[in-house]
């Protein structure tokens, strides 16, 4: 008995030690956006002198970045759900052929490359004048978002049984109604998992900021980064407080959406 | 003038069963309901990938570059494009590297997040914290992974060289990311660190499945350790490993974030993928046919193992 507790207790130290190790990245990004300016990496394994110079520099030049990055990842998560919740609805409770190679289109779909997107919108947008805009990259951000959001959705909403819209079809109401009323209220749980994706794929989306804006106007936080690796480093707390500003969607997610993140990643993959 | 001649065939059927004309007429509103569900996101998808391979493949075949934006001109040059891109000398170089990195993230990814994921089965406190924590990594944005990687590999005053140098591992200070040798090999290192999390949340729930009474019966029959992992969880685990590794295959192929934020694709061309030739020719060169080239060719791969992953997917379902 206490034999077994023992060995419990050292696989625990192990998992401790594992995690340690796979999050020491992310320990240090933390700890070398506390340290003094420099283009060098003096610093050391804690942050004994934290100075939060690296974090006003990133707020004052990456600031109105962060903001843009928010404003395209919510419009990408109202449009993308949207978009998804009926679709998704469609395809787990309709009888029809088409159901099949919906589902088939989508997984096609993940195999096309980014470049792919990007290289056919850029021109696009250049005649539409979406270049350099905020609804430009909300709607390229979607090619990430709306798959997902689909598989995601859809297979929460096969479980529902046919019973429940066929209630309130009865009483009059029209399937568009009864979807509102009684389905979208029921699928919460999913909408929030597939909402907290679609804003974190968003909110970490490189290629198309740096494909799909070619002045200073629009410039998403991920663009800013990039651009202080650019060349030479100058400073680096600065890009690891911007780097640390821009993990903060992650880590919100993984501490406060805990349970739906595993079915989020499973749904995504197998489904 | 729809619903005239709808009243119109109505009153001429004039059937003896009102009831039943109704709901035929409710279920032709409902098909229209119906299709209106599925529309916006059939437009969508049409419109972010289906528009997007045509326009590939029409680009492809023209010479569509800087020019084109001005003069609304792009002639058609047949396959000049893509005899332009393979026979361009980075080519070989691009094809190497894309195989060398996409082999070596999965193979590793792979392995290390079977052992971890058959780590974290054994059951012991804290267990499913640790594991959900060990996520965080796939969840940052690339850039940010990219950027921190970046400051832990910097030559001369990253930890990572720091703590060897200091442990008396190295005597000099190894260019992780500047010497033509060994950027590709710290690139598919880092790009392994952010797959890891992915293959261990999948090959755990793919492990969980697998009936805790097929290692009873197992034991029983003196199968424990090593022979119960190869005669009972590996063959319950193939469906998922399959479809994980095909997955794996189809993502990885296509990465460009990682290796643009860290090398850029240098020094000298060392971690240059298709991919990121692909960018380089559209959006540095701005030679768009050239670029649709290329990443036509990154799909026709892509596709290859498209098909191989429907058919696990399908065997996975039948199993």
């Amino acid at each position: 008995m206490s034999d077994s507790t023992v060995r419990r207790g050292i696989y625990t130290v192990i998992g401790v030690l594992i995690l340690c190790v796979m999050l020491f990245p992310v320990y240090w990004m933390v700890n070398a956006s506390l340290q003094p300016s420099g283009n060098t990496l003096t610093a050391g394994f804690l942050p004994l002198d934290p100075t939060f110079a690296g974090y006003r520099r990133a707020l004052s030049e990456q600031g109105q970045n962060l903001v843009t990055s928010v404003i395209i990842a919510a419009g990408t998560v109202v449009l993308c759900l949207l978009v998804s919740a009926p679709c998704a609805y469609a395809l787990s409770q309709f009888r029809s052929r088409w159901v099949g190679i919906a589902l088939l289109a989508i997984l096609v779909s993940q195999m096309i490359p980014g470049i792919v997107i990007a290289n056919a919108l850029y021109t696009a947008y250049e005649r539409l004048g979406l270049l350099n805009s905020i609804p430009g990259l909300i709607v390229a951000n979607c090619s990430s978002g709306i798959p997902f959001a689909i598989l995601i959705l859809r297979s929460f909403m096969l479980s529902l049984p046919p019973s429940l819209v066929e209630a309130a079809r009865v009483d009059g109401a029209g399937l568009f109604r009864a979807f509102v009323a009684i389905v979208l209220p029921i699928s919460k749980n999913s909408m929030i998992t597939a909402g907290l994706f679609t804003f974190l794929f968003s909110w970490s989306d490189f290629l198309f900021a740096l494909t799909l804006t070619t002045k200073g106007g629009v410039r998403p936080v991920t663009l800013g980064i990039y651009q202080y690796l650019g060349t030479q480093v100058q400073n680096w707390n600065a890009v690891m407080a911007t780097a640390v500003l821009s993990a903060i969607p992650a880590i919100v997610l993984l501490i406060a959406a805990q349970k739906y993140i595993a079915a989020g990643a499973i749904g995504g993959a197998v489904k | 003038m729809a619903n005239a001649t709808l009243t119109r065939h109505d009153a001429a059927a004039s059937g003896p069963e009102p009831a039943h004309r109704r709901r035929g007429r409710r279920h032709r509103g409902e098909d229209l309901t119906k299709i209106l569900f599925v529309l916006p996101a059939a437009l969508a998808m049409i419109a972010l990938f289906g528009y997007p391979v045509v326009k590939n493949l029409l680009m492809s075949l023209q010479d569509y570059g800087l020019r084109t934006f001005f003069t609304g001109e792009a002639p058609w040059v047949g396959l000049k494009n893509y005899t332009t891109v393979v026979t361009d000398q980075l080519f070989s170089q691009a094809m190497v590297n894309t195989a060398l990195f996409t082999i070596g993230s999965i193979a590793f990814q792979f392995t290390v997040g079977l052992a971890l994921a058959l780590f974290f089965r054994r059951r012991f406190p804290l267990g499913n914290l640790l594991r959900s924590l060990l996520l965080l990594p796939w969840l940052l944005p690339l850039i940010v992974s990219s950027a921190t990687w970046r400051s832990i590999l910097e030559q001369d005053s990253g930890i990572l060289n720091r703590t060897l140098t200091g442990l008396g591992i190295i005597d000099d200070p190894v260019p992780w990311l500047n010497s033509p040798s060994v950027a590709l090999i710290a690139v598919i290192g880092v790009n392994i660190w952010i797959g890891i999390p992915f293959n261990v949340t999948l090959l755990y729930s793919g492990l969980a499945e697998i009936p805790e009474e097929l290692y009873e019966a197992g034991q029983l029959d003196g199968a424990t350790g090593w022979l119960a992992f190869r005669y009972i969880t590996w063959p319950n685990l193939r469906a998922v490993a399959s479809v994980l590794l095909v997955l794996g295959v189809v993502y990885t192929i296509k990465v460009l974030d990682i290796i643009l934020g860290l090398t850029g694709g240098g020094p000298a061309n060392a971690t240059q993928t298709l991919a990121t030739q692909s960018y380089e020719r559209s959006f540095i060169d701005f030679k768009f046919g050239e670029g649709a080239a290329l990443s036509n060719i990154l799909i026709a791969i892509s596709l290859v193992f498209a098909v191989l992953y429907l058919r696990a997917t399908r065997r996975a379902v039948d199993e």
